[in-house]
């Protein structure tokens, strides 16, 4: 039998140290700890923890547990007893963790109702393109111009730096190769075919997911989670007239744009690579790339760019509107966007890619 | 009469170069109740952020014990804020952790109890504030009333002397903002905590206010001071009004 008399003040400084004199003498399994209250006259949040758990420990240990209150000044043993509703925790419940069929059953709903989503919101997308083509007035335009030069115009500086290093690299790469081949003269092609037809888009898609997919993301999020999305339904307002087609009309005018100035600035790369390094003039450069681009290579760069900009848009508003109240929500939706973005452009690239090829030139 | 535990003297605060409140002084003493309110806008939570060390003040000090928040350093200023505790508004609860996590947060940073304790005291607070069995939930998957109480439990997890509470019933149904205001007499009771509390809701203020103070835009100051019974019979139109909830318009057509 062990008997513990608390001290007049059970507060933070000396609680702890009641806390592990007792447990150690606990540790000899006593039939019964009796707890005496007589004296206690302040207490805070730890001493009332100290017994608590005193009192959880003595349960587990089947240690009888007891508390004399006569004579109890301030009610601290009252107090105590109020918390005896507390005692579930000293079982340590833990939150039953689903089986493997329940699993698999939240994964397929997650991922059909996913796929539903994305179903809808395509359909949507569909629907309010076409009704922007046939009510042409009724568009936002000067919203779509605000995103035009959001993403375009303020892109440019990051878009020249990029796609003229990208045509430098490849550029430098091309002519240690070619030279060993004595086919210098090849490098023009090499660098002008694979800008126009792959890198320039692919870059610029690259850059437009980061600045404008994310964008969006978060921009569309931020207006979830302050129900500024609700309050344009209940205004009777199509949210995908209103906030979705700007954002995809603008990126689907400007992303072309865009890569037809990166494929220039690529050229223009692999200009001056192949100028430092072999004996080619600036003029039979530009006019062997002339020679060598048909219109069909830009071409191809600017279908693959509109189907990006489709795709980066698309997705960026898709994943904002999918944010949920918090504000974590909107950083969650902000990353996916990228990553999903950057995956599809890679996809379809390939697609796109091989029809082209089979097809194509 | 004690020694006032806040000091805030010639309190001149504001944002950018305009002030907002000018040349404020008060007192807050041991164990009191005191309640800031005003019309919206008048510099209520400017005053809260100027006294817990939020923002700097354009002149004047803020003395916790004498001691100065504003001059203090960074170190000093830490220790005097590890000795109040703040509940925001919305709760202000760290969105990634649980409400226990969240409520033990500052039991894991400051103190070297043993984790079974930091459990049980985390549990008493969420008990003391209605919350006992939400401990593994995330603040996401609450009302803005649990998050409330939630973030007040947080507050008082290291016990502190002094507690500033900002809107504690903004938002809140009548039913649970009168059991906040019961749970804030009863911390009062049990620990002797000295509260600050800024709010305009006026039920609250005649139950848990000792005093109250209520600022004014027009005066960017102390419009007046006093118990809560007192500043229902002031002399002045404002506070008179403000108290009694009556519109201008009534006043006017009742002469």
């Amino acid at each position: 039998m062990l008997v513990v008399v608390l001290p007049p003040v059970l507060e933070a400084d000396n609680a702890v140290a009641v806390y592990r004199e007792t447990k150690k003498r606990l540790a000899r399994r006593p039939k019964r700890l009796t707890v005496k209250t007589h004296q206690v006259k302040e207490w805070d949040g730890t001493g009332l923890g100290v017994l608590v758990q005193l009192r959880c420990d003595c349960e587990k240990a089947k240690i009888e547990w007891q508390i004399e209150s006569d004579g109890d000044p301030k009610g601290f043993a009252r107090t105590l007893r109020e918390l005896k509703e507390l005692e579930p925790h000293c079982q340590g419940i833990a939150r039953p963790r689903p089986s493997p069929l329940v699993w698999l059953g939240d994964q397929s709903y997650r991922l059909s109702s996913e796929f539903f989503r994305l179903t809808a919101f395509v359909g949507d997308l569909t629907l309010a393109l076409w009704q922007t083509l046939r009510h042409p007035f009724r568009a936002r335009w000067g919203n779509m111009l605000y995103y035009m030069d959001r993403t375009g115009t303020e892109a440019l500086p990051i878009t020249s730096m990029i796609t003229f290093l990208m045509g430098l690299i490849l550029g430098f790469q091309a002519a240690l190769q070619m030279q060993k081949l004595a086919g210098d003269m090849y490098v023009a092609d090499l660098v002008g075919l694979s800008i126009t037809r792959e890198l320039g888009p692919l870059m610029v898609a690259m850059i437009c997911t980061g600045r404008a997919g994310s964008a969006f993301a978060a921009e569309i999020g931020t207006m979830r989670v302050n129900d500024e999305v609700d309050a344009l339904t209940t205004m009777g307002i199509d949210r995908t007239c209103f906030l979705i087609v700007p954002k995809v009309i603008g990126l689907t005018v400007v992303m072309p744009l865009l890569t037809l100035y990166g494929d220039l600035m690529g050229v223009l790369g692999g200009l001056l690579a192949t100028t430092l390094t072999l004996e080619i003039g600036v003029q039979s450069y530009i006019s062997r790339t002339l020679e060598v681009l048909t219109f069909w290579d830009v071409g191809q760069g600017m279908i693959k760019s509109v189907v990006f900009a489709l795709l980066i848009a698309g997705v960026g508003c898709l994943r904002g509107l999918q944010a949920e109240r918090s504000a974590e929500d909107v950083g969650r939706s902000t990353t996916s966007a990228v990553v999903s973005g950057v995956f599809l452009i890679v996809l379809f690239d390939a697609a796109l890619t091989i029809v082209f090829s089979r097809f194509g030139v | 009469m004690d020694k006032p535990l806040i000091e805030v003297k010639n309190l001149t605060a504001g944002y950018g170069r305009e002030a907002i409140l000018r040349d404020i002084s008060f007192d807050v003493h041991p164990q009191e109740i005191l309640l800031i309110v005003g019309p919206s806008g008048c510099g209520k939570s400017t005053l809260l952020k100027h006294m817990i060390g939020l923002m700097q003040p354009m002149s004047g000090d803020v003395l916790f014990w004498g001691q100065s928040i504003v001059k203090a350093d960074q170190e000093a200023q830490r220790n005097i804020m590890r000795k109040f505790g703040v509940a925001y508004q919305g709760g202000a609860l760290f969105g990634s952790m649980t409400l226990a996590e969240n409520v033990s947060l500052p039991l894991h940073e400051y103190t070297d109890l043993p984790a079974e304790l930091i459990r049980s005291i985390t549990e008493i607070k969420l008990h003391m504030v209605g919350l006992s069995g939400f401990g593994d939930y995330l603040p996401s998957e609450l009302s803005g009333g649990m998050r409330k109480r939630a973030g007040l439990a947080r507050a008082l997890a290291l016990d502190p002397k002094i507690l500033f509470f900002d809107e504690p019933s903004s938002g809140l149904d009548p039913l649970i903002a009168a059991d906040l205001d019961e749970l804030i007499l009863n911390v009062r009771k049990a620990q002797g905590t000295t509260m600050v509390i800024v709010t305009h809701d006026l039920a609250s203020t005649f139950t848990i206010a000792d005093r109250v103070i209520m600022l004014d835009a027009s005066i960017k100051g102390i419009l007046a001071h006093g118990k809560p019974e007192e500043l229902r019979d002031h002399e002045n139109d404002i506070v008179r009004r403000f108290f009694r909830r009556e519109s201008a318009a009534d006043h006017a057509m009742l002469g």
